[in-house]
């Protein structure tokens, strides 16, 4: 099995981006064209059978998103493209969105024709201000050939696509807040129920998925379910772009058939290449700040969606943050607390609140004042905000903390007695600073 | 320079980008690009808030929600450091150093020319270059004293040139 593919990222940094007839000359629109001769269940029966799980985070099936929306009988409805990609250590969107706007573009047209939808609302992060031109542009040449507008291809189906911007807010990207956002306000989360598949966009039935959910529907389309799932395992239908950063020598986004081992993605001298400098891998960070942290024992795990659960681990985005043994645990995971302050719309008191005393511990930790009790105070904090929180930022505000907790007690303890493993906390205290 | 927005400037805007609730990220967003100082000024709320039929307090709402958006004014360029974690193992607070000291500023502060405001952000989808600024639109990875140095003199050349 080949450890790295070219499927959804084939066009990449290969065509002129905006050119539709390098798109198409490349194969582009087939899918579209596939798609106009086939009924919509049929094409959602694909996705299916594609085992196509959504590529934003929360690993949502598609086909059943799909399938849930075509039954819903009000109208209009909206497709939405979350391109929000505020996960850090996540820049796979941006790969497709810059390097092939025309695939995203193209899994849109589909979804609006399955729904029947005539609009399409693309919300891009508002630090892509440069794609979000580029990617007009794509729209417009589409537009131009006929791909896109009114009457596209001649089959009376109009479609149009609109971009709107974000302005720099993570909680944007989960999808309620999302609507809300391009609804012109601020982005907080709505409650759910209703489901979006319900109530959505302008109050009307919505489909929210992902860049990458979107650009791997033409390819579904196009190869059938059955070829699309053999990419990957039996259960994670395809391919997934992985984001290597942090201490791999080989930084930037890969395509990887699900399948492969961690061990390959931050190894193999086709991916990641290994560790910088020759230093140690301490511990690896999956699917964003919101996933859990892994170690070098966990490295033969296939990255697939089972597997990777069944370790405790998870796709999440697709970024893989590694780490080496330079860093201390509890630096990184108060990183990844301020992170989340800062990020935290302030709607419900778990995740406002617990994300600030969870960073005073564990300044606790680095200063030398924690005591044991902390780690109750902590196991108390995860468990309220984890369950109580009004939404998936709170929800998953302290994944990695507690998955660090379980493999890098020792650490914590060390803390405790002063002494800190990788030399980062105390220094300064024992320089007489 | 460039000069204080007046209000027919700010109905131009909102006329160039249409007069609809939907709107109102992108009309914010294109008066605080207007107004060289990175802001939106109380002032020109109020017009966006009348033109748009909306309560000021809506318009004060997302100024406030969206990290973008500042409602004081700070310096023509505007650096933002990454500090999420794949910058920050990558030595981001370092650069944050090196930029205090060119700038002779904390983080948090603008130039007394009001040229550059340094600040901390979170992860602009850069993390293959980490440590990164994000300066406007452009980004700048893989810094080191020496890129910092040649960045910040071409900001200060693009200001003298305007002058
Ligand atoms: C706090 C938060 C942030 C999120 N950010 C993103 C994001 O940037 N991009 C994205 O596609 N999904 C993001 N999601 C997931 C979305 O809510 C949603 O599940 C996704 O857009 C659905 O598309 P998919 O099924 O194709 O993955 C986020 C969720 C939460 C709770
Ligand atoms: S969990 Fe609560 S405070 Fe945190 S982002 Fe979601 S709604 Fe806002
Ligand atoms: S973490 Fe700095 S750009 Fe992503």
């Amino acid at each position: 099995m080949s450890k790295i593919v070219r499927l959804i990222s084939k066009n990449c940094n290969n065509i002129t981006p905006e050119s539709v007839e390098e798109y198409v000359h490349a194969g582009g629109f087939e899918g579209l064209k596939k798609a106009f001769t086939q009924d919509p269940t049929e094409i959602i029966a694909e996705i299916k059978t594609a085992k196509l799980l959504g590529r934003g985070g929360a690993a949502y099936p598609a086909g059943a998103k799909w399938e849930h929306l075509l039954h819903i009988p009000e109208f209009p409805k909206y497709i939405v493209c979350n391109a929000d990609e505020g996960e850090p250590g996540t820049f796979k969107d941006k790969l497709l969105l810059s390097q092939d706007p025309l695939g995203v573009i193209e899994g849109m047209i589909i979804a609006g024709y399955v729904f029947n939808s005539n609009d399409g609302y693309i919300y891009i992060r508002g630090e892509y201000a440069a794609i979000q031109r580029s990617f007009q542009k794509a729209i417009d040449h589409a537009i131009e050939s006929g791909y896109l507008g009114n009457n596209i291809l001649g089959t009376k189906f109009d479609f149009h696509i609109h971009i709107v911007t974000g302005a720099g807010a993570y909680v944007c990207g989960e999808n309620s807040a999302l609507l809300n956002s391009i609804e012109g306000k601020a982005g907080r989360p709505r409650i759910k129920p209703p489901h979006l598949a319900e109530v959505g966009l302008f109050s009307m039935p919505t489909l929210v998925n992902n860049v990458e959910s979107f650009a791997n529907i033409p390819l579904i389309v196009q190869m059938g379910g059955e070829k699309y799932l053999s990419y990957g395992t039996k259960d994670s239908g395809g391919t997934k772009l992985v984001c290597l950063s942090g201490h791999v020598a080989k930084r930037g986004v890969y395509e990887i058939p699900f399948g492969v081992t961690l061990r390959d993605i931050i190894y193999d001298p086709q991916i990641g290449g290994g560790i910088a400098n020759n230093k140690k891998l301490k511990f690896f960070h999956l699917g964003g700040q919101s996933g859990p942290c892994g170690i070098p024992e966990q490295l033969d795990t296939p990255y697939c969606y089972k597997a990777l659960r069944s370790v405790g681990l998870s796709v999440g985005s697709g970024a893989v943050v590694v780490v080496d043994e330079s860093v201390c645990i509890i630096d990184y995971l108060k990183g990844v607390t301020e992170f989340f302050i800062h990020e935290s719309c302030g709607k419900c008191t778990p995740c406002r609140e617990g994300n600030w005393q969870m960073y005073k511990i564990l300044r606790k930790f680095q200063e030398g004042v924690a005591v044991q009790e902390d780690f109750h105070v902590m196991k108390r904090l995860t468990d309220t905000m984890t369950n109580a929180s009004f939404c998936g930022l709170g929800q998953s505000a302290a994944v990695a903390l507690t998955s660090c907790l379980k493999y890098f007690r020792d650490e914590f303890e060390a803390h405790i007695q002063k002494q800190c493993p990788a030399d980062h906390c105390f220094i300064g205290r024992e320089r007489g600073e | 320079m460039v000069g204080e927005l007046n209000s027919s400037q700010i109905l131009t805007i909102i006329e160039g980008i249409g007069k609809s609730k939907e709107k109102l990220l992108l009309i914010l967003l294109a008066i605080q690009n207007a107004s060289g100082k990175n802001s939106v000024e109380e002032e020109w709320a109020k017009i966006v808030a009348s033109e748009l039929n909306l309560p000021l307090s809506k318009v004060y709402d997302v100024l406030t929600f969206y990290a973008m958006f500042s409602t004081e004014p700070r310096g023509k360029y505007v650096i933002e450091i990454c500090k999420s974690t794949p910058c920050y193992i990558n030595k981001s607070d370092a650069i944050a150093k090196i930029f205090e000291e060119q700038l002779g500023i904390k983080v948090g502060e603008t130039t007394k020319d009001q040229q550059f405001t340094l600040l901390y952000t979170a992860c602009v989808g850069a993390c293959d270059i980490g440590p990164v600024a994000k300066i406007g639109e452009d980004v700048y990875g893989d810094l080191t004293q020496t890129k910092i140095i040649d960045i910040i003199r071409k900001y200060q050349g693009a200001l003298s040139c305007q002058k």
